[in-house]
């Protein structure tokens, strides 16, 4: 198991050290400094064994968080653990920085003494750990045996992600369905690949332990209910129900009653938190369709056009558009002109920016340059990166429907309909590319 | 009232931001004034202290000056500054063991507190103190704890059982405290099940026969019962544990999958990757025609794909077990090629990782598309990943036949942008090509030569030479070309010495008339201006083989090569299945055992899959040994993470390898020259055995094969023993006892006796390995040094369990007679090394020549007379065996239990006189007479052999099978 812990600052300096193991020493502190962040090298792994030692370390802004072991771990879950730590600690203090840990060191040494037990990562959701470990001074120190034993049923419960008596005058719910849609294509116009990853993140202020039922057009479970008769009228918006490659939920998600009827059940945390994540491959509604256009005329010269094309209802409205084309290392000079938008050369960046604030649906727009070339006696060919693409749609790219979200609360006087419940759907590029 | 609240959270708020102050006191006379405000009375005071105390405490100073100071604020009510207390103790307590007892009373005191959370932390802090003393008074309130009405406390107290074992393990033992550990896997909270398992997984890891996790199908339906209930963490601690249980049968296997299936929707990475190897796992035991079988293999395809869109370090741990896994069961992610296509932003772990697994997924089917990806891939920045693009280019051409030609005008593309590095690699991997694709795509030569001068690295150059060489008759000005490289011969790397010799001694016999002057350069400045003893060896083979029959000079040097095989950089299948049993950890981060790369007994337990059950099979064989999945599992060279291929520069690789590797770094010296060709040298049916170049060693045959598989001659004694073969009908013939090869005394503690026997034809060596030692022995490996024989291992020596402590093994291994030949003294000595965990051992042995006398060397009547007599007299020798009260009839027969064959019987003068046979695995034949008299118990034997060294052996054969 986990042997230590360390975190350090950008210069190596260590901020916090906390020792699980016999068999870690001191030096190991010093071994990832000296051949990790003083290495004159890329990171070419984020493992590294020194001396019989395991280091993994993952970086947040730069804060260096490393765990150290002598045995054979169970690698992903040290990692899980790496990131499971920095949300508390964000959950705790904000952003990670150098400031706010020197700020925070004592906080941050009691929750990994909770945390992390002999190497053995313990229950670190920030609800239950908010509940008893505070930095509010005596106050930190629950009064009555009831409140003692509820907290520790709760760090050790089923349920230990929530705790009970939560009360809202109003029960209202959050759900926000955050896409991020991935293409590559190819200079034709082929997609390469493209798939998008999504989000469910739920924000739910409800009273008590509420039961909920989450819904969507997923295409086995309509499928399922259109063979038990209950035929959803056909053309009623578009697509009816679509494929998910695979899921992944919170830990409050009943997991075997998916498996068994792939219906979506759960205790919710309170606040916000993300109940499931999801990736789907087919019938993706590709937002923007990217066509470039280079030529090369003579050593010193080259053009490109790129036209970018909307692909959705006319009614709704594209944010955020952001198309990069990058130039080459030796470019002296560009000239740009295009229809809507601001485009700019930026030096630095190797590449023409060019920006669109809005954008309707089925709409185009189109961008060309000229850049002006030096002349070099490089013989390696410029390597021609990408078009990159940002923007924000109103919908889901990959067609999900929130179809319900039920609550149930049998002890307390709320139903269903008591429930205020806000449902919103943002796509976002992920990685959004055009070979040229 | 109101002021007083507001007080307190000014303070905490006033804390809150000052904190980082406490890093900055540098000042002299430091631990003084801590001092002082530790003893302070005030008890905002002392709290500051104690964090200034922590605080220079984790930049490494040392302020255990302070010990009994910090100690004395551990009396407190106030948790915080409470914790801070136990952080010091835990830090210090070893270096003050004697202050450290100040601390108990506290700790008992604290395991008695109304408050859970105090008993827990407590008992939590206590456990991680390890000064025995204080050890001695954990006991009683841990086996409280154990029993505390709070789950929190025994939650905590299960995991301070694994710490009490660190520090004590008699004690817990003695203790009991590990039947109250086994009692909480049934305890109704799930996360104090799930700590008891990790406890108890622990505890197993260093006790690895105790079968203290007894695992049976009780617990393991209430672990899986726990499974639904428990934190992430939990999951992983039970699904890990769950990985090591072995089911009864096929169907128990299945049921667990079934309940295990479910988390591979979990969001955590580690519960996936830990339910992935279950499942992997107990799948071995499924039957192929199972429907659910199938179903299961699709359901793992879906999230070992999802878990490429976590964060790169863990997408980096995910793809090193995808490598994995893909090479286990490749059908399950056959179709998911697309997700594997790089990034531009992936960070360039990722990104390597990404590209091994396309070529390993690239079929006929995506070979279009994987070659537009690498394409790209090969004019991105980052070196090290344009070397491993473009080697994959030339991979994917061996791989996939169709695609070979679209490769190759790749990889010319790719030589045109005259990037140095590029250029490199593709000229290596090109001759690889070659060497798949004979007489195709030769017409490339002529760019490559274009090149030359811009090579730099030694493999690009050795590859480059070897082209030159092969194909120097279409290349005219080939002794240019090498002679400019001969200029600073010595200032080459032993590879491009190596390929240069060669190269020049093809040419020479291609182009006989124009290089004579070139190969006697290079002969001379490889045999007398080197030090180097493998280049000078190869450069006196070469020499004498040139000057005694250049015709068989040509025959072997310019034999024809064996094509190289497709599949590359496979981990061995032993590896691989030990691997998948720990999918998720760092072994399989790593890809090496733990045994690599942890210390002392914890994860040196082999690890294996679960033998196939297959109820519905026939034609599967429930081989325990090989844990048989019934692809015939690729032949593969070792990898180089293997330790076995430390033992001291011996080529451990058992004959059982075809041999294919790109394996850049592999060891020159391991490399033999002349390739096939030996064996038209030796006679060509050594051993009878077709499969002799590949059973020979493990040199990697993408090399060329100029370098591919053959003994090296030792000495010229190929030709002493004129070799050959063949295998005859089972015999039984006498075994020697055991007697003892190797004291325990002189090999810590492990103790080897032996004996050798022949059975059915094959020879056997039996060994009893007794581990008399106070620890675990594992890794047992075995290599012979060169005898006069051949006599190797023909596998490797099977000891699958770890040897426990005063444990005995019986193994028989197998021998085969290809092995490297040298001349013994005595003929029949043997010297062995064994290797295991601890060391590598050697002793000598000696073996009855009878060990090698074939079932067919009954030689035919007229054959014998005519060889008897064309054997010189001064071969003869003459022997006398005494005490033998056997007739003659009797004797024949016992002697042709060890295939000692009778041709022809005379009686003369009430003398029975016996002609006999004998033929050596080499083929030497071995003739001859036994007089027997009747009522004289002494015979006399006369033995005529060409080889007369190996006549007193003979005869003691003959002692020893008449004797018993």
């Amino acid at each position: 198991m986990i042997g230590g812990l360390f975190i350090y600052n950008h210069k190596g300096e260590v901020l916090i050290s906390r020792v699980y193991r016999d068999d870690i020493g001191r030096n190991a502190v010093d071994a990832f400094r000296v051949n990790v962040i003083h290495a004159r090298q890329q990171v070419r792994s984020p493992v590294t064994n020194i001396a019989r030692t395991s280091f993994f370390h993952v970086k947040r802004s730069n804060i260096w968080l490393a765990a150290v072991t002598k045995q054979n771990v169970n690698a992903a879950m040290v990692f899980e653990f790496l990131y499971k730590m920095c949300d508390v600690m964000t959950a705790y203090f904000g952003k990670i920085s150098e400031e706010n840990i020197k700020n925070n060191f004592v906080l941050i040494y009691e929750l990994l003494d909770e945390i992390l037990d002999f190497g053995y990562p313990q229950n670190s959701e920030t609800g239950a750990l908010k509940t008893f470990i505070t930095q509010q001074g005596i106050k930190g120190q629950p009064q009555t045996k009831e409140e003692q034993s509820q907290i520790t049923s709760q760090v050790t419960g089923q349920i230990g992600w929530r705790r009970e008596g939560i009360k809202y005058r109003r029960n209202e719910l959050f759900l926000d369905v955050l896409e991020s849609v991935n293409l590559l294509m190819s200079p034709q116009g082929q997609v390469l690949s493209a798939h998008v990853s999504g989000r469910v993140v739920m924000k739910s202020y409800l009273s008590g332990m509420p039961e909920c039922k989450f819904g969507m057009n997923d295409k086995i479970v309509i499928d399922k209910q259109g063979k038990g008769g209950t035929t959803d009228e056909p053309g009623k918006s578009g697509k009816q129900s679509i494929a998910i490659d695979d899921c992944t939920f919170h830990q409050c998600v009943r997991l075997s009653k998916f498996d068994s009827e792939r219906s979506i059940s759960f205790i919710p945390p309170d606040g916000e938190y993300e109940l499931m994540r999801y990736r789907t491959t087919k019938d993706i509604i590709l937002p923007f369709r990217v066509i470039p256009l280079v030529r090369e005329v003579g050593r010193t010269k080259l053009e490109v056009k790129v036209v970018i094309k909307s692909n959705f209802k006319p009614s709704l409205l594209a944010q955020k558009i952001e198309v990069r084309i990058p130039t080459p290392l030796n470019t002296s000079g560009v000239q740009v002109i295009c229809m809507k938008g601001k485009a700019k050369y930026k030096a630095s960046e190797n590449a023409i920016v060019w920006k669109i604030k809005r954008m309707a649906g089925m709409k185009e727009s189109q961008i060309s340059a000229e850049i002006e070339l030096l002349p070099t006696n490089d013989k390696k060919k410029w390597a021609r990166p990408p078009i990159s693409m940002n923007f924000e749609v109103p919908f889901a790219p990959s067609g999900l429907k929130v179809r319900y979200l039920k609550v149930f609360e049998s002890k307390l006087n709320y139903s269903d309909h008591d429930v205020i419940k806000w449902v919103r759907y943002i796509g976002r590029s992920g990685i959004y590319e055009t070979r040229c | 009232m109101e002021w007083a609240s507001q007080l307190c959270e000014n303070r905490g708020l006033g804390s809150k931001m000052t904190d980082s102050k406490y890093f900055t006191t540098t000042k002299k006379g430091e631990i003084f004034e801590l001092k002082a405000e530790l003893n302070s009375d005030k008890k905002e005071k002392k709290k500051e202290a104690v964090k200034k105390v922590i605080a220079s405490m984790t930049v490494g100073k040392d302020v255990s000056a302070l010990f009994p100071d910090v100690v004395n604020c551990m009396q407190t009510d106030n948790l915080e500054l409470k914790k801070l207390v136990y952080l010091y103790l835990m830090n210090y307590a070893k270096s003050q063991p004697d202050m450290a007892i100040m601390a108990v009373n506290t700790f008992v005191k604290d395991c008695e507190d109304l408050n859970p959370l105090i008993r827990a932390l407590a008992v939590r802090t206590m456990g991680c103190i390890r000064v025995d003393k204080i050890t001695e008074y954990l006991c009683e309130p841990l086996r409280k704890c154990l029993k505390d009405e709070d789950p929190y406390v025994r939650k905590t107290a299960a995991v301070c059982v694994a710490k009490l074992h660190d520090i004590n393990a008699q004690l817990v033992e003695d203790q009991g405290f590990l039947d109250t550990l086994k009692d909480l896997i049934s305890d109704s909270n799930p996360m104090v099940v799930a700590n008891a398992v990790a406890a108890l997984s622990e505890i197993a890891e260093s006790h690895p026969n105790s079968n203290l996790l007894d695992l049976n199908p009780q617990t393991i339906n209430k672990l899986l019962t726990a499974l639904n209930e428990c934190t992430e963490w939990g999951q992983i601690f039970i699904l890990d544990c769950l990985a090591s249980y072995l089911p009864r049968d096929d169907r128990e296997s299945q049921s667990i999958c079934e309940r295990v299936t479910p988390r591979l929707s979990h969001a955590n990475s580690a519960v996936v990757l830990s339910a992935v190897k279950v499942l992997m796992k107990f799948m071995e035991m499924l039957p192929k025609d199972l429907d659910y079988y199938g179903t299961l293999l699709k359901k793992l395809a879906p999230p070992l794909v999802t878990l490429l869109s976590a964060e790169p370090e863990l997408q980096y741990v995910a793809l090193r077990n995808i490598n994995l896994i893909v090479q286990k069961r490749p059908e399950i992610l056959k179709h998911e090629m697309k997700v594997f296509f790089v990034k531009y932003n992936d960070p360039i772990y990722v990104k390597l990782e990404k590209l091994d697994i396309m070529i390993r997924l690239a079929s006929q089917a995506n070979i279009a598309q994987v070659l537009a990806e690498l394409k790209e891939y090969a004019t991105e920045v980052d070196v090290d990943f344009v070397r491993k693009a473009v080697r994959a280019i030339g991979r994917c051409a061996i791989k996939v036949e169709q695609s070979a030609e679209r490769c190759v005008s790749t990889l010319l593309d790719l030589i045109q942008t005259k990037v140095n590095y590029v250029v490199q690699e593709a000229i290596v991997v090109i001759k690889d090509i070659f060497r798949k694709y004979p007489n195709k795509y030769e017409s490339v030569i002529a760019t490559l030569c274009e090149n030359l001068d811009s090579l730099d690295e030694p493999e690009a150059r050795a590859a480059m030479i070897w082209i030159v060489g092969e194909y120097a008759e279409r290349i005219d000005n080939a002794d240019e070309l090498l002679e400019s490289f001969l200029e600073g011969f010595h200032d080459e790397s032993t590879q491009v010495q190596l390929q240069l010799l060669t190269a020049i001694v093809k040419l020479f016999l291609k182009k006989p008339t124009e290089t004579q002057e070139l190969v006697q350069q290079v002969l001379s400045l490889a045999t007398q201006d080197s030090d180097n003893p493998d280049l000078r060896d190869r450069g006196y083979i070469y020499w004498r083989l040139l000057s005694t029959d250049p015709v068989a000079a040509k025959e072997v040097v310019l034999a024809e090569k064996p094509l190289i095989s497709e599949e590359t950089d496979l981990i061995e299948p032993t590896l691989l299945e030990e691997l998948i049993c720990h999918i998720g950890t760092l072994a399989s981060v790593y890809h090496k055992p733990p045994s690599a790369f942890v210390e002392g007994s914890r994860g040196v337990q082999h690890k294996r899959l679960p033998p196939r059950t297959g109820s519905g099979e026939s034609t599967e064989t429930p081989d325990v040994g090989q844990s048989g999945p019934s692809e015939a599992p690729p032949a593969v060279i070792p990898s180089q993470g293997d330790l076995l291929g430390d033992l001291l520069n011996l080529d451990l690789a058992p004959p059982t390898a075809t041999v294919p590797s790109v394996q850049p770094s592999m060891q020159m010296g391991a490399m033999d020259l002349l390739g096939g060709g030996l064996d038209s040298l030796l006679g060509g049916d050594i051993g009878g055995s077709p499969s002799m170049g590949a059973g020979l060693g493990a040199a990697p045959a993408a090399m060329p094969a100029s370098l591919g598989s053959a003994p090296a001659v030792g000495g010229g004694l190929g030709d002493l023993f004129d070799l050959g073969g063949g295998v005859g009908m089972p015999t039984g013939s006498y075994v020697a006892p055991k007697t003892v090869w190797l004291l325990a005394m002189k090999a810590k503690g492990l103790e080897i006796s032996g004996t050798f026997a022949r059975r059915g034809g094959i020879i056997q060596m039996d060994l009893s390995l007794t581990n008399k030692a106070m620890s675990v022995m594992t890794d047992f490996a075995i290599q012979f040094n060169r005898n006069s024989f051949g006599l190797a291992p023909a596998g490797p020596l099977q000891v699958l369990t770890p040897l426990s402590p005063n444990q005995t093994i019986d193994v028989s291994l197998p021998l085969s007679t290809s092995g490297p030949v040298m001349k013994m003294e005595p003929l029949n000595n043997l010297q062995v090394a064994v290797k295991n965990n601890i060391d590598v051992f050697y002793f000598s042995c000696q073996y009855p020549l009878s060990l090698l006398f074939v079932e067919d060397g009954k030689m035919d009547r007229q054959v014998f007379l005519a060889t008897w007599k064309d054997i010189p007299n001064d071969n003869e020798a003459q022997f006398q065996i005494k005490d033998i009260h056997l007739n003659s009839d009797v004797a024949s027969n016992k002697l042709q239990g060890s295939n000692i064959f009778t041709i022809a019987k005379r009686t003369v003068e009430g003398q029975d006189m016996l002609y006999q046979s004998v033929k050596l695995t080499n083929g030497i034949w071995v003739l001859a007479e036994m007089r027997i008299q009747t009522g004289n118990p002494n015979y006399t034997l006369s033995i005529k052999c060409r080889a007369p060294e190996v006549c007193p052996f003979v005869y003691q054969c003959y002692e020893l099978v008449l004797k018993n």
